[in-house]
């Protein structure tokens, strides 16, 4: 293990909310606003550190894990995605599953908070969370297992360090349904136009929101960051994939790759401007239609 | 390489038939499809680009991608058609039954004893796919218009399937396939126009409770 492979989960902790301010801010230039300060997220998460927390009555320690445990997982993903071609911290063969398990823990949990409460509002959430995750989990798998099959390796340091131009050459068409799958699927599993709109507050339309209403103060903060980390890790894969910038020298390699985390989250900041959110029977269709895009990039592999 | 992605596009085009949810998207995808065959023809044959390669090409791309297009807008808006496809088989179910073609279409293509100098694989478990997914579309749709476009993509199939197993087929031939294809959707356009006519609507369902 080398010390710069500690350069992106460090990066990751530090900047991570400052994707959330580069989305609204493309946001509001789209709409002709001012916007909110970039830093906005970093003032929430300092206000809501300092907050108490209320807890129902009604709820059990499940309640008050949900938030704990799913930052440990998402940090632990976070340990798992390399960037800029520097191997993650963690790295062992298979450990694209864990990622995928990880970030299933983390859902689980705020599932079962969520269930915790008692609230139907809540449960309703719950109900669409898991539904449209059952759907994602699958594209992104094949996704990865479409990517391990091409470079040849089943860790994500491996996988991400093989990419290269001359892979994109010879591999360009899987690489490229790969990557537009895994676009849907982050905009699915962080709850973004079109699957979820994070803006409104109206009981019907919202997803992820739904789910976190009843908590507050530093668990409120956890969620918020852990869902910030969570944007990050699956922008990490789509840039690893995108931009295989390879100078041997790392810090050139994780600036391009910071570069190409931000272009993720102007590119966000635009699909949520031009589109409206999909109607929910719509979305199903949206997602399976990702996983035929990878089933269709790992056939071809296979061949 | 670039035959391959033209054979991609043609993949996702086939899903996007499977996934859509109108007619309009639908015709409008089977016309792209048609232009992408065309330039599929044309690729195929690198090198020895004589004009009946040109002309089967062109001709091929301008009938299915536009005269086509054309003849079935104008059968839709004179039977004053629905705008929704309305089919037996959902969206979703459709698209994962449209992977399970494709895998199974790789699958037999891998298999099939091809003759020398024959294209790539893929070619073949493409054109598979498309006769496949043509098929589905026939049996899965309750319009008359959506059952035109399986057999539209069903002939696209075959016609891949030339274009990757025959050096060069005679130029009558093709001409002669492309005359039929032509006749059909003609004929199928004018039969849709009478059947919306005699019964208010294109629903195959229903036909098949008649009594004479």
């Amino acid at each position: 293990m080398r010390a710069t492979s500690f350069i992106h989960p460090l990066l990751a902790l530090v900047l991570s909310p400052l994707m959330l301010g580069v989305i609204n801010r493309t946001k509001a230039w789209f709409a002709g606003r001012c916007g909110q300060p970039v830093l906005q997220a970093y003032y929430d998460l300092s206000k809501l550190l300092r907050k108490g927390a209320v807890y129902s009555r009604t709820t059990t320690w499940v309640f008050r894990a949900g938030p704990i445990v799913g930052l440990a997982a998402v940090l632990e993903a976070t340990a798992l995605v390399p960037l800029g071609g520097e191997p993650a911290p963690l790295a062992f063969t298979g450990d694209l599953i864990l990622l995928a398990y990880v970030l299933g823990l983390m859902r689980f949990f705020t599932v079962a908070a969520a269930l915790d409460t008692g609230s139907s509002f809540e449960g309703m959430g719950a109900s669409r969370e898991v539904t449209f995750s059952a759907l994602a989990e699958p594209a992104l798998l094949l996704g990865l297992a479409a990517v391990a099959r091409l470079t040849g390796s089943l860790s994500l340091s491996g996988m991400y360090a093989a990419m290269s131009l001359e892979t994109w050459r010879q591999a360009g068409p899987v690489l490229a349904l790969v990557t537009a799958a895994l676009m849907v699927v982050l905009l699915a599993e962080n709850a973004r136009l079109p699957v979820d709109d994070p803006n409104t507050h109206l009981e019907l339309t919202m997803i992820h929101e739904v789910m976190v209403l009843d908590h507050s103060g530093p668990d409120l903060a956890f969620i918020l960051y852990g869902a910030a980390l969570k944007l990050w890790v699956l922008a990490a894969l789509l840039v690893g994939l995108l931009l295989p910038v390879r100078t041997g020298n790392a810090w050139l390699d994780v600036g391009a790759a910071l570069g190409g985390m931000f272009a993720v989250a102007v590119a966000v900041g635009v699909v949520e401007s031009s589109m409206a959110r999909l109607r929910l029977l719509r979305v199903p269709q949206l997602l399976v239609g990702a996983g035929a895009l990878v089933a269709l990039a790992l056939i071809l592999t296979l061949r | 390489m670039t035959p391959d992605i033209i054979l991609i596009l043609v993949v996702l085009t086939n899903l996007r038939l499977l996934g859509a949810s109108r007619i309009g998207a639908s015709v409008r995808t089977v016309a792209v499809q048609g232009i992408l065959l065309g330039l599929l023809a044309l690729l195929a044959h690198h090198g020895e680009s004589s004009s009946s390669v040109w002309l089967v090409a062109v001709g091929g791309a301008v009938l299915k991608g536009v005269v086509f297009p054309w003849l079935l807008f104008r059968a839709l808006r004179s039977a004053e058609v629905e705008r929704e496809v309305e089919p037996f088989v959902g969206p979703i179910a459709s698209l994962l039954a449209g992977v399970a073609a494709l895998g199974v279409s790789l699958w037999l293509a891998q298999r099939l004893p091809l003759p020398e100098g024959a294209h790539s694989s893929v070619l073949v478990a493409v054109a598979l796919f498309s006769i496949l997914v043509g098929l589905f579309l026939i049996v899965a749709r309750k319009k008359a218009i959506s059952q035109v476009l399986g057999f539209l993509v069903m002939e696209n199939g075959i016609y891949t399937f030339g274009v990757g197993l025959v050096r060069e087929s005679p130029l009558l031939v093709e001409l002669g396939v492309m005359l039929d294809v032509f006749v059909a959707v003609f004929v199928m356009g004018i039969a849709l126009f009478h059947i919306s006519r005699e019964f208010d609507h294109i629903d195959t369902h229903e036909l098949t409770t008649l009594k004479d």
